[in-house]
C-alpha cells in the first residue's frame, strides 16, 4: 500500500519536473504563437484601423478581407499558382536529389571531408536575406534571359535541343515538361537542401553495418541491399524531409507570395487583408502537407 | 580441394592470372567499382562546382572598375583591378557599426534560443507527463505554422506590450461595454493588462532587441521547433544508465542535466548553436519586424534597403538623387552579400568539424 503511494508520487514528481523543463516553451507557445494566431485570424475577418498607442480597432467584415485578397489583389492569386506548382516539382526533386548526394557522401571515398562541407555551404548561403536580394534586381532576371537565349542561338545550349528534340517525338510531352524544368531550376533545389541532406544523412549514419554485412553474406548485390536495406530504413525521414521542404519552401523570402503578403502589410498598411493572405496562403500550405504525408506515410507502409 | 585453392591464390597475386581462374568475375566486379568511382567522382565535381561558381564570379566581379562593367569582352576577370567598390557597399551599409550590431544581437539571440531549447528538449526526450504527445504536436506545430501568418498580429502585440490583458473582462475600463466585447477586449489589443494596471498605459518594445529575446527565450524564435526536434533526438538516443546512476548517487535533476547531459550533448548543441547564429546572422523577417533600421542598424535589414539608398549617395547633392545603372547596382549587391557571407564562411571552415560530423554521427545509436 504504501509503496504504491511512493511509486505515484515519485512520478507525479517526475511529471513536475518535465513540466519545468519545458515551461518555456508553454509560454511562450501561448504568448506569441496561440494568441498571434487568435489576434491574426480576427483580423484577417475585421477591417483594422491602428489607434497610435492604444492597439487597434476592429469592426467586423466578415470574409470581405478573403476576397479581396483572391478576387481584387491582381498580384496575389497569380503568383500562389505559379508559387504552388514551383513547389510541388522542386520538392519532388529536392527529396530525389538530397536522397542521391546523402549515399553518396555516406560512402568512403577520398575528399568526403571537402565534399561534405562544401555541400553545406548552401545552409548558410541560401539562408535569410541572401537569396531573395539578388532576385529583387531587375538586372540578375535580365542577364540570366540574355544567357538563355546567347547560349540557344549558338547552339552550345544541351538541354534546350535535347527539350525540343524529345517534345517533337511527341511521347509524354508533359512529363518531359517536368523533367526539364527541374533541370533548369537544378542551381536552387541544390541550394535548398542542404538540411535535407543531413537529415538523410542522420539516418544513413543509423543504419547497423552488420545488416549489410549479413546481406553480403547471403549474397546481395549492392543494388539489392539498397533497396532492401537502405531505402526502407531511411524512408521514414522522406516524410520528415519532405514536410520540412515544403515548409521551407513556403517561408523564404524569395517567394513572390510572401514578398506581396509584405508589401501588403508594411507599404499599404492593410493588416485585415495581409492577414487574410496569409491565412489562406497558410491553409494552402497544410493541404498540401497533409497530401504529401499521406502519400508517403502510405508508400513507405508499403516499402516496409 | 579448399585448401588447395586458398593456397593457389594466396601464390598468385596477378590480377589477370586471378581473373582468368574466377572466370572474369574480378574484371567485370573491378570495372564496376572503376564505373562508380568516376561518377561519383563527375557528379560530385559537378554539383560542387555549381555551388562554388558563382561565389568566385561574384568576388572577381566584385573587383572591376565600372567600366569593366559595361566592357563586353571583360567576362570573368577584371581589367582594372579596385577596391573602392568595397568601400562604397561599406559607406552604404554603414558598416563597422551594422555589422558590430549583426554580430552581438545574433550572439545573444542564438545563446538564449538555444539555452532555452535544450532545456525544453531535454524535458520532452527524458520526462513522462500528462499532454506530453499534445505539447509535442505542439512543437511540431511551430515547425509548420510560418511565422508570416503571425507577423501582423506580432506587430501589433509588440507595438503596445502588456501582459494577461484579462482585467477589462473583469471590469476594468469596461464602462459600457456588452459582454462579448469584453471577451473580444482579451484578444484585440484594447484589453487592459497588468503593466497597464500598474502603471496606467503599455509598453512599446516593437522596435527593441527586448521583445526579441523574449521570443528567444521562450523558444518563439527563427525555427526553434527545428532545434527542439534535433536535440529531443539526440538526448533520446544517450542511454539512461549514466543519468540514473547519477541518481542514485544523490545528484539532483539540475545538476544531473548540466553535470552529465550537457557535455555528451556539446557537439549537438553547438551545431544547433551554429545553425541559429548564421541564420540570425542572414534573417530579414524577424530583423524588420523587430529591429527596423530606424532603431538599431543591423547589416541584412541594411543590405535589404541598399539599393534605395544608391541613388542618394552617389550623387554629390543629396537631394537629387542620381539614376544608378543596373549593372552597377548588381555589383554592389554581389559585395554585399559577399560581405555578409565571408564572416559565416569563415567560422563555418573553421567549425565545419563539429558541425558536420556531429551532425551527421547525432543520428547513430552506438
Amino acid at each position: 500500500m504504501s509503496r504504491d503511494r511512493k511509486l505515484i508520487t515519485m512520478q507525479q514528481r517526475r511529471a513536475r519536473t518535465g513540466y519545468k523543463f519545458i515551461l518555456p516553451f508553454i509560454i511562450g507557445f501561448v504568448l506569441f504563437m496561440i494568441k498571434p494566431m487568435i489576434q491574426s485570424l480576427m483580423m484577417s475577418f475585421n477591417n483594422v484601423k491602428i489607434i497610435p498607442g492604444q492597439g487597434f480597432q476592429l469592426t467586423w467584415m466578415g470574409l470581405d478581407n478573403y476576397h479581396n485578397a483572391i478576387a481584387v489583389d491582381p498580384y496575389f492569386n497569380q503568383y500562389m499558382v505559379d508559387e504552388i506548382s514551383r513547389m510541388a516539382i522542386n520538392t519532388i526533386a529536392t527529396l530525389v536529389l538530397s536522397f542521391v548526394i546523402a549515399v553518396i557522401l555516406n560512402q568512403d571515398f577520398k575528399g568526403r571531408t571537402l565534399a561534405r562541407a562544401i555541400f553545406f555551404l548552401p545552409v548558410i548561403l541560401s539562408s535569410g536575406v541572401l537569396p531573395g536580394i539578388e532576385k529583387q534586381n531587375e538586372f540578375y532576371n535580365m542577364m540570366a534571359g540574355v544567357a538563355e537565349s546567347v547560349e540557344g542561338a549558338s547552339g552550345i545550349n544541351i538541354s534546350a535541343q535535347l527539350q525540343n528534340m524529345l517534345s517533337a517525338s511527341g511521347a509524354a510531352s508533359g512529363f518531359f515538361d517536368v523533367i526539364f524544368q527541374m533541370i533548369d531550376a537544378i542551381y536552387d533545389i541544390v541550394m535548398a537542401s542542404g538540411i535535407q541532406i543531413i537529415v538523410f544523412l542522420t539516418g544513413l549514419q543509423s543504419i547497423s553495418p552488420s545488416l549489410y554485412e549479413a546481406a553480403d553474406v547471403e549474397g546481395c548485390t549492392a543494388w539489392e541491399s539498397f533497396w532492401k536495406i537502405t531505402f526502407p530504413m531511411v524512408s521514414p525521414l522522406l516524410l520528415v524531409n519532405c514536410i520540412y521542404t515544403i515548409v521551407d519552401f513556403f517561408m523564404k523570402n524569395d517567394n513572390r507570395v510572401m514578398e506581396r503578403i509584405s508589401t501588403v502589410m508594411y507599404s499599404d498598411f492593410n493588416f485585415g487583408v495581409s492577414s487574410a493572405m496569409s491565412w489562406i496562403y497558410f491553409g494552402v500550405a497544410l493541404v498540401f502537407i497533409a497530401i504529401s504525408s499521406f502519400i508517403i506515410s502510405r508508400a513507405v507502409k508499403s516499402a516496409q | 580441394m579448399s585448401k588447395n585453392n586458398t593456397v593457389y591464390i594466396g601464390k598468385n597475386k596477378n590480377f589477370w592470372d586471378r581473373n582468368r581462374r574466377s572466370g572474369g568475375y574480378l574484371l567485370r566486379k573491378r570495372a564496376g567499382q572503376i564505373a562508380v568511382s568516376v561518377t561519383r567522382a563527375l557528379l560530385l565535381f559537378g554539383l560542387c562546382f555549381m555551388i562554388i561558381q558563382p561565389m568566385l564570379t561574384r568576388f572577381s566581379m566584385s573587383l572591376m572598375e565600372e567600366k569593366d562593367l559595361y566592357d563586353s569582352t571583360v567576362i570573368l576577370l577584371p581589367r582594372h583591378v579596385t577596391l573602392e567598390n568595397y568601400v562604397h557597399v561599406a559607406n552604404l551599409n554603414d558598416l563597422p557599426r551594422s555589422m558590430l550590431n549583426t554580430l552581438w544581437v545574433s550572439l545573444v539571440i542564438s545563446l538564449s534560443q538555444i539555452v532555452s531549447c535544450t532545456l525544453v528538449a531535454y524535458g520532452f526526450a527524458r520526462y513522462e507527463f500528462p499532454l506530453k504527445k499534445f505539447w509535442f504536436a505542439c512543437v511540431l506545430a511551430v515547425i509548420i505554422i510560418p511565422p508570416q501568418t503571425i507577423q501582423s498580429a506580432l506587430y501589433m502585440n509588440f507595438a503596445n506590450f502588456d501582459i494577461l490583458r484579462i482585467f477589462t473582462l473583469f471590469g476594468a475600463n469596461a464602462e459600457g461595454l456588452t459582454f462579448g466585447q469584453r471577451i473580444q477586449s482579451v484578444f484585440d489589443g484594447t484589453g487592459t493588462g497588468l503593466i497597464a494596471l500598474l502603471t496606467g498605459k503599455t509598453i512599446n518594445l516593437r522596435a527593441s532587441v527586448a521583445a526579441y529575446i523574449l521570443m528567444a527565450l521562450t523558444c518563439m524564435g527563427l525555427k526553434n521547433g527545428l532545434y527542439i526536434y534535433m536535440m529531443r533526438q539526440y538526448f533520446k538516443n544517450i542511454p539512461t544508465s549514466l543519468e540514473e546512476a547519477a541518481y542514485v548517487d544523490g545528484c539532483g535533476t539540475m545538476h544531473t542535466f548540466i553535470k552529465i547531459m550537457l557535455p555528451d550533448a556539446l557537439p549537438t548543441i553547438a551545431s544547433c548553436f551554429l545553425f541559429g547564429f548564421v541564420w540570425q546572422w542572414t534573417d530579414i523577417f524577424y530583423t524588420r519586424l523587430f529591429l527596423p533600421s530606424s532603431s538599431i542598424s543591423i547589416y541584412s535589414n541594411q543590405m535589404a534597403g541598399m539599393v534605395s539608398r544608391m541613388g542618394r549617395y552617389f550623387s554629390a547633392d543629396a537631394s537629387k538623387p542620381v539614376i544608378v545603372p543596373n549593372a552597377r547596382q548588381q555589383q554592389l549587391i554581389f559585395i554585399a552579400v559577399l560581405i555578409c557571407a565571408v564572416p559565416l564562411i569563415v567560422l563555418y571552415i573553421f567549425t565545419q568539424r563539429t558541425f558536420v560530423e556531429s551532425l551527421a554521427m547525432s543520428g547513430s545509436k552506438e
